[in-house]
């Protein structure tokens, strides 16, 4: 996600489009990235680190980005 | 001088930066994003385009291509790098400068004949234009709005470190109005608008942009 002090115009796009389709009470849009990630076998902390280490180096800039990892079967 | 340009796979204007590097008196050498080599060469060109297709995140998979590597470590030695559009976004994602450059506030892509003030002359790159000198450069970008934090952009004013900045109303949002930028050692220099487009009267708008190629022969002979 972009980092809350970091502006988003795609967000901000998406959210004058909002009312303009009858939806109301939206106050805020932030647009963001979901990678899917799939791995053979078990998620093991040792995956998860290397994750954590594709995540800070490639799949995110973190000097404009936030990111969480979570694991789902 | 030998003026090496990189063409990554989606680069546009890496013909334009060895036709700007020609005019401006130096022999350009073409480099390829797959090559661990610079073939010798005085300074680096990253040019403009859409290298990778602007996938995950504009410049970023560039960044990791076996020719960056050499660049990285070049730079870093000193080697005058100078980065356009979306070379200045690849000089970012490889932290050879501070910030980042997202989508323009008004999320349209731009190009128009863009108004500059050239802050810092102290550059290998700018060192043919007065400070302070008003210039007008081609400017075309979608994702060209500069961003750091406080902190950053504090530093980069004290430091002199903004190289060239907007002038009259700001195209992008960019923080500050910043247009360009140089890492501390002003070697590395990263600009939004294009002044390979702005060489020749015959195409472009006008030839204020010849100053960013034809500095180079005047920092080293000085």
């Amino acid at each position: 996600m972009p980092k809350p002090e970091i502006l988003d115009p795609q967000g901000k796009a998406v959210l004058g489009a909002l009312p303009r389709l009858g939806f109301s009470g939206v106050t805020d849009v932030r647009q963001g990235k979901r990678f899917e990630l799939a791995f053979e076998g078990e998620v093991t902390d040792a995956v998860l680190a290397e994750v954590e280490k594709m995540a800070e180096t490639l799949l995110s800039n973190p000097v404009i980005e936030n990111y969480a990892v979570r694991v789902e079967s | 001088m030998r003026v090496g340009v990189v063409t990554f796979p989606g680069s546009l204007d890496d013909v334009d930066a060895q036709r700007a590097v020609q005019v401006g008196g130096h022999e350009a050498v073409a480099l390829w994003h797959g090559d661990h080599d610079l073939r010798g060469v005085d300074a680096v060109v990253l040019p403009g385009g859409f290298s990778y297709g602007d996938y995950l995140r504009c410049g970023a998979i560039s960044r990791f291509s076996p020719v960056m590597t050499e660049v990285v470590e070049a730079a870093r030695r000193g080697l005058p790098v100078l980065g356009i559009c979306n070379g200045f976004q690849i000089l970012c994602e490889s932290r050879l400068l501070p910030g980042a450059l997202i989508r323009n506030q008004r999320q349209k892509f731009l190009c128009l004949d863009q108004p500059l003030t050239i802050e810092n002359n102290r550059t290998p790159w700018t060192s043919a234009y007065a400070e302070g000198a008003e210039v007008v450069i081609a400017l075309k970008n979608g994702e060209g709005a500069f961003v750091a934090d406080e902190e950053t952009l504090d530093r980069l004013e004290g430091e002199g470190q903004v190289v060239a900045r907007y002038r009259g109303q700001n195209p992008n949002g960019s923080l500050r109005d910043i247009a360009g930028i140089c890492n501390e050692r002003g070697n590395v220099v990263g600009l939004m608008p294009h002044p390979e487009h702005s060489v020749e009267e015959l195409t472009g708008t006008g030839t204020d942009g010849l100053g960013f190629f034809t500095s180079l022969a005047a920092s080293v002979l000085a």
